[in-house]
């Protein structure tokens, strides 16, 4: 029964649920027992007993939840030193949401500290392996989250995606990763990276489980003052073709340098796929995405700087007892934050600084409106556009940690779609040197539909088989 | 320049606490004095992942700040965060105004005002230990309860030129405010509070010296002192031939003394940016419209009808107009007893206040109803004007009715021929060398014999029907 429970995805474990065939605590069981024998590193806190069960859509198929969504009386640490054992007193609304549809919190998952990273190497709690290849990283900074599902230590997984944190990892570990359109999912209770490019959005097995936890997310929160109505509902996919759909492909940025030739190749396999299933395949130009990074690197720091000031040891998390107020913050904040967020405190810090503000963050709030209009332009000739989600496959542990601007590269093609708040998925498209390769789709905003509709098509066709590193479907 | 004429230039930043039902970023009452932290959630104690959500009423109170000064109103505004630390500021950041306040410009008084913008209070910190403050302190507590209060600060154009003149426009910005019904308004309580920017100029130039910024002042007497205080120190500095330094300055009431709290060198680079967390605050007809509805009769135009519908003097209407309390009470008297001419309720409400100093009217003991039945028994010549300022004194020490207290008392007016003329008789006839000087035309003792008769009288009488009856007792017509 093992198996069997394993292959079932979230979608056919919730109907697995419903008509009886099995129950919620085995299923919670199965998981949780994979969930606390993690030898990944996947997770930060497993729980011991199954939570009080709520009826609803979900039917309790366990929910793995990145750390720095709050949960309450449970750890949300965010992955950094500074949070240690904080425990909030309330839960995040996304959590919330999907705990109300009938999701049952399964663990909480490791990540890049405060959600800085690609490769889930600045985690406070050391870093996720990839279940691909145990010496390789799982992506980041969604790394915990991307990395249980790929090997099945639970159903489905709840992360965030600033630059790229869902859609990366998600890619570099073979499964589904969605980054819906910026405000439909509230960003109440999630621990705030930068504010004005935080998404929350599933991990999952496959598209259809992602519609579904999707489905169970969105909606406008009093609590969150840029959450949004979602249009209409979210549905679940059954496309198999794309006849009459426009994907454009922006050549100049697919086409530059650092591109490795096995994603390459995955990449235009993918075209060829879309094309046999009735698609017409464009070329675009985003001009000012070679601007994209630096500004991203740039409005991400600055929000996150003012962002990671409430960790100050005043109120919870940790506190280094000094002589003085002065000495307090620092040695707190000295100790509590690793290299890569303190680095980005003091980019963000010194581009909000008198007299150079215009030079930073004004400029690179001009390139985001820029590229959000760019992108607005495509999508009047094009449904969607389409990149290979990262320019390489999983790369070594500790191979860029040295090199920051290597690492920001992870996020190329991903940070366009962030600064526009336009949505976009990463599905399988198929592996290179046998570690799996993504292939993001984006569509204008609210588009989450159709996008999952064609993404669904896309799945279907490429027959990427994920479940090797979860021991097959037996 | 040592020897010309200097004159004090000062501009205000006042933070007014609005009296909204929650605070400015969460669902939490205000608090009035309960436990500490007990009015506490995870957005005002800036847990990790809490999120702002603009108060309306608070932007509605705003708007009809704005209103009631003339400004002018955007018609989008935006938050920023200003960044610093400190202990009383959970988030690390204040969620302010920067370059799009709700109001701009606008006119109170004589003093134009140059902008009003909305924030949140930070909380409040208790320090143990001898310093009363946070350097030195053996620990600091932290209330939370404050925190995240809705306050609207003002801030005047450099246009005051006195401490005398803070005060006066003071009263009537607080007037203006309480009389909104959008803010408690009291500075011992902190709901209002305010700062000084002060410089010294050669008198007839425009030109702005080194401004210093005197801090968190409490009362009005303590505003006007610490500016008084503060204008001497750098009138001192000018004269002696050196330069005022630009800082930040507290001005301690007990002792008169100004000490520095910071220089311009260790000023905050407080790193403003929108706040990415509230979308821009758009404001619509509708909004203008219910904020315009909800604007009372103000200061100025209740000046403006005491001088025109009652006919009050200038000096009166304004006194009134630019104190409310004073002048619900004086509507109330009118109100009382609509026959009573406004003048003469202007009048006692004068007298009344003259003995009541700081204390207000309508915290006395002299009912609205019992001054006007007062004025009106005077008018109707039952009291006289010396009777019915010793009704009054009892009034405000004890309270009570007037009617019953100058009959308990006997302090009816005597008048009229039948009651007077004996006495003015009896007091001639005591006073036989007087009566004969008066008869030969040397008036001065009739101030003698009238006094007699009051004194006879124990002060019943009226002076005037006193003089006139002894006039003509002596034929002198
Ligand atoms: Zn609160």
């Amino acid at each position: 029964m093992a198996g069997d429970i394993q292959s079932l995805s979230a979608t056919a474990a919730a109907e697995a649920i419903a008509n009886g065939g099995l129950t919620r605590s085995e299923l919670f069981e199965h998981y949780r027992i994979r969930a606390a024998a993690d030898t990944l590193n996947a997770f930060t806190w497993v729980a011991d007993v199954e939570p009080a069960p709520v009826d609803g859509a979900l039917g309790g198929v366990p929910l793995a939840v990145k750390d720095l969504f709050c949960t309450e009386g449970i750890p949300s640490q965010a992955g950094s030193k500074i949070l240690a054992g904080y425990c909030p007193p309330y839960t995040a609304t996304a959590v919330a949401n999907l705990e109300a549809a009938g999701a049952a919190v399964l663990g909480k998952t490791n990540q890049d500290e405060f959600a800085m990273g690609s490769s889930n190497e600045n985690s406070a709690f050391g870093p996720v392996l990839n279940p691909w290849d145990h010496s390789r990283v799982p992506g980041g900074s969604s790394g915990g989250s991307a990395a249980a599902v790929a090997a099945g230590l639970a159903p489905w997984a709840l992360g965030t995606d600033t630059g790229g944190s869902i859609r990366q990892p998600a890619a570099l570990c073979g499964i589904v990763g969605l980054k819906p359109t910026y405000g439909a999912v509230s960003r109440y209770g999630m621990i705030a990276f930068a504010s004005s490019l935080d998404s929350a959005g599933p991990l999952t097995r496959d598209v259809a489980d992602a519609a579904l936890c999707y489905r169970h997310m969105v909606g406008r929160d009093g609590n969150d003052a840029t959450s949004v109505v979602f249009p209409e509902p979210i549905e679940t996919p059954t496309a198999e073709r794309l006849d009459g759909l426009t994907l454009a492909v922006p050549t100049a940025l697919v086409d530059g340098e650092g591109i490795e030739p096995g994603v390459r190749q995955s990449f235009e396999a993918s075209l060829d796929t879309a094309r046999s299933l009735g698609a017409t395949i464009i070329d675009c130009e985003i001009p000012s995405a070679r601007y994209a990074l630096s500004a991203y690197y740039v409005i991400a720091p600055a929000e996150a700087s003012s962002n990671l000031s409430r960790f100050d040891g005043v109120r919870y998390g940790l506190r280094v007892d000094e002589s003085n107020l002065d000495a307090m913050y620092t040695e707190t904040r000295h100790d509590g934050f690793g290299a890569e967020v303190k680095r980005r405190i003091l980019i963000g810090t010194y581009a909000l600084s008198s007299g150079y503000y215009d030079a930073y963050y004004g400029r690179a709030q001009r390139v985001r409106t820029l590229v959000a209009r760019e992108l607005a332009g495509i999508f009047e000739r094009a449904d969607f556009i389409v990149t290979p989600t990262s320019p390489t496959v999983a790369f070594g542990l500790g191979d860029r940690t040295s090199d920051p601007l290597a690492m920001y590269l992870s996020d190329l093609f991903t940070i366009p779609m962030s600064l526009a708040g336009t949505p976009a998925i990463s599905i399988p498209s198929g592996l290179s040197e046998g570690l799996p390769v993504g292939l993001q789709i984006c569509g204008p905003a609210f588009s989450e539909n159709r996008i999952l509709g064609a993404a669904h098509a896309l799945e279907g066709a490429i027959g990427f088989d994920g479940s090797v590193t979860w021991g097959g479907a037996n | 320049m040592a020897g010309g004429d200097l004159e004090p230039v000062i501009g205000l930043e006042i933070h007014v606490q609005l009296r909204t039902a929650t605070k400015m970023f969460c669902g939490c009452a205000l608090g009035f004095g309960e436990p500490p932290n007990t009015r506490t959630c995870p957005v005002c104690l800036g847990l990790p992942g809490a999120l702002p959500v603009a108060n309306a009423e608070a932007i509605h109170y705003g708007l009809m700040i704005g209103m009631a000064l003339d400004s002018e109103l955007a018609p989008v505004s935006t938050f920023h965060r200003k960044n610093y630390f400190y202990p009383d500021l959970p988030k690390g950041y204040q969620i302010s105004q920067f370059d799009l306040p709700l109001c701009s410009g606008g006119k109170l008084g004589e003093v134009n005002i140059h902008r009003v913008h909305l924030e949140e209070d930070a909380a409040k910190l208790n320090h143990a230990g001898a310093s009363g403050r946070i350097e030195g302190a053996d620990s600091s507590i932290v209330d939370f309860n404050r925190g995240g209060t809705p306050l609207a600060e003002i801030v005047t154009e450099p246009e005051l030129r006195s401490a005398e003149q803070v005060g006066e426009w003071l009263r009537l910005l607080r007037t203006t405010l309480r009389t909104l019904g959008v803010s408690d308004v009291n500075m011992e309580e902190g709901s209002l509070r305010c700062d000084a920017n002060i410089s010294l100029r050669p008198v007839g130039t425009d030109q702005l010296g080194t401004k210093t910024e005197l801090k968190n002042m409490n009362s009005f007497r303590f505003i006007e002192r610490g500016i008084r205080a503060e204008v001497e120190r750098q009138r001192a500095i000018i004269e002696a031939g050196e330069t005022v330094t630009q800082e930040t300055l507290h001005f301690d009431p007990k002792s008169e003394s100004i000490t520095s709290l910071r220089s311009k060198e260790e000023a905050h680079d407080y790193r403003y940016f929108p706040e990415p967390d509230l979308p821009p605050v758009v404001i619509t007809e509708e909004m203008l419209a219910r904020a315009a509805a909800s604007l009372p009769e103000l200061p100025a135009a209740r000046e403006q009808r005491y001088i025109e519908t009652l006919s009050l003097s200038p000096e009166t209407a304004r006194v009134f107009a630019w104190r409310a309390e004073l002048a619900d009470y004086f509507d109330a008297v009118c109100a009382a007893d609509q026959s009573l001419d406004p003048h003469v309720a202007a009048n006692w409400v004068t007298e009344l206040q003259g003995r009541l100093g700081d204390e207000e009217a309508e915290d006395s003991k002299v009912t609205a109803a019992a001054l006007a039945q007062l004025a009106a028994m005077v008018v109707s010549s039952q009291v006289n004007q010396g009777g019915a300022k010793q009704v009054l004194d009892q009034l405000v020490a004890a309270g009570g009715e007037p009617a019953s207290i100058v009959a308990d008392q006997g302090l009816e007016a005597v008048g009229g021929a039948d009651e007077l003329a004996p006495i003015v008789a009896a007091a001639l006839e005591a006073n036989p060398e007087l009566t004969e000087r008066l008869r030969s035309g040397d008036m001065k003792p009739i101030g003698v014999i009238v006094g007699e008769v009051m004194k006879q009288t124990r002060g019943r009488a009226d002076g005037k029907e006193v003089t006139a009856l002894v006039r003509k007792q002596l034929g002198l017509s």
